[in-house]
């Protein structure tokens, strides 16, 4: 008997906020300006995305997102943060596996991306929110700009900028949101476990 | 002042040069640490200082150069104020690897009681992991090995048994945290052979005193305490509040030694291992192993002033 249920969320977290922090500083001081460049196609995808739809336009976003799982699994996963968390390369394997899925689904051109109700909308806001917005978390967290997350190299952005852009397809492919429900669930208790008590 | 190059001169330095191997071994002696309080280890008599060093969460900093040495200084720190006993586990991330880098810098490598786990399933995995962790320390052997959270204990235990009794471990134990699987603990600790023990307990938590610890004592187990301040969770409450008078009486000046003080001075419990990143930290955490120690009725007093604030 495990007894799972009276671990606390904090038991499963293996490193403190300074130490998160400093490893994402780090990590986009390496990689400087590159962040300025994917905020920048990740605003283009979203006006695209927001136009009349195409064939063309919905594979290269599906190509785009692929392409940012599979960074996020190999810059950030596997060469930064396994170093701190042992989970780390199984969560490189996941998106690696969620990259395959989004490129299998850009060739196959049977998924079109359109805004049409208020809800595709509010699907479209949340892609703007993880595609351009993200970064600025940081600052309503109170933390330095230097550790700011951005779509493509970090796991959170790159999760909502997924989800909102999947529930623009018609219909939904549910298969492909349970890897970025799952990491918004994971970004979701590291802001609660720590942040929060920190702030 | 010139120098008479006569019989007598060329004595004296022959005297000195004959006498500089001894002279230069004197001076690079250690300067002696002082003597913290100590509980031996029931089933060998091996004394250990009451307060060790743990690395959950605080020496898993990856490979931040800076952070590297400050855990290194914080080790450092710790052995000048005559500690020994550090704990990690395969499951802290950069922990080990933490520590042997330390260990390294700072010559420590003879002076470390090295503790450590295996958590690792299936249990088959287990002489691999412990090799790999024995690597990152950077040690001969370990001191001691612990089955970690009871994974796959009955699989590990033998095997551990056997490293204990071909010499590649000096002592084997068990570890849980928080009050979890104490039944399983409880039954462990009447069936096998273990050394020692690691449990929870501390001002907040003292399930620990209702079973384990007379257990211990009647089996002839060590005890290692770990989480003496909750996480920080205590402390960072006890901090609002000012220090009560009998903390003057026993030497305390800061809640982290109060906290500390009441656990060490448990007789069952032979090492607490408290984790810090701060040198000054470390410090304050040692002296709990100095001056006055509280009796039955004062560390009763201890936690009725604490109850009252949490």
């Amino acid at each position: 008997m495990n007894e799972w249920w009276n671990y606390r969320l904090r038991s499963f977290l293996l490193f403190s906020l300074r130490t998160y922090d400093r490893l994402i500083e780090d990590y986009n001081a390496q990689l400087w300006p590159l962040q300025a460049v994917l905020v920048a196609v990740a605003v283009a995808g979203l006006l695209a995305l927001a136009r009349q739809p195409s064939p063309a336009r919905n594979r290269s976003v599906l190509a785009a997102l692929a392409a940012a799982w599979c960074t996020v699994a190999w810059l950030f996963e596997h060469q930064r943060f396994a170093a701190i968390n042992w989970a780390a390369d199984y969560a490189a394997l996941l998106f690696a596996v969620q990259a395959l899925a989004l490129s299998w689904a850009a060739l196959r051109r049977g998924v079109a991306l359109r805004v049409e109700s208020a809800l595709d909308r509010l699907a479209l806001a949340v892609a703007a929110l993880g595609g351009a917005v993200y970064p600025l978390l940081t600052a309503w967290l109170g933390r330095s700009w230097a550790r700011a997350e951005v779509f493509a190299l970090m796991p959170g952005p790159t999760a909502l900028a997924t989800v909102g852009c999947l529930l623009l397809a018609k219909p939904v492919r549910k298969r492909l949101l349970v890897v970025p429900l799952l990491v918004c669930g994971f970004e979701g208790a590291l802001l609660w476990g720590l942040y929060l008590p920190a702030a | 002042m010139s120098i008479r190059w006569d019989r007598r001169a060329w004595l004296r330095l022959g005297a000195v040069a004959m006498a500089w191997p001894a002279l230069r071994a004197a001076a690079q002696q250690p300067t002696p640490v002082p003597a913290s309080r100590q509980r031996a280890i029931p089933s060998s008599g091996e004394r250990l200082p009451v307060v060790g060093l743990g690395s959950w969460i605080t020496f898993n900093v990856g490979r931040d150069a800076a952070a590297r040495a400050q855990c290194a200084d914080v080790m450092r720190a710790f052995f000048a104020a005559g500690g020994r006993l550090i704990d990690s586990s395969p499951m802290y991330g950069s922990s080990q690897e933490v520590i042997g880098e330390g260990l390294q810098r700072i010559g420590a490598r003879d002076v470390v009681f090295a503790a450590d786990k295996v958590w690792v399933a299936p249990a088959s995995r287990g002489p691999a992991q412990i090799e790999t962790s024995r690597r990152l320390w950077g040690v001969p052997r370990f001191d001691l090995l612990q089955v970690h959270n009871l994974l796959e204990w009955k699989e590990h235990l033998p095997r551990l048994f056997e490293m204990k009794a071909a010499g590649r471990v000096r002592y084997v134990g068990i570890t849980t945290s928080e009050g979890r699987r104490m039944d399983e603990i409880e039954q462990i600790m009447r069936s096998q052979p273990i050394d020692v023990v690691q449990v929870t307990y501390s001002l907040a938590d003292r399930r620990a005193e209702e079973r384990i610890f007379p257990l211990a004592r009647e089996r002839g187990i060590a005890v290692i305490t770990n989480r003496p301040f909750e996480q920080g969770d205590l402390l960072r409450t006890l901090q609002r509040h000012r220090l009560p008078p009998i903390a003057a009486a026993l030497q305390c000046t800061s809640w982290a030694q109060y906290a500390l003080k009441f656990v060490v001075s448990q007789p069952a419990v032979t090492c607490a291992i408290p984790a810090t990143t701060r040198v000054d930290h470390v410090r304050e955490n040692m002296a709990a192993g100095f001056g006055p120690w509280p009796d039955d009725a004062q560390r009763r007093a201890m936690h009725a002033q604490v109850e009252k604030l949490l």
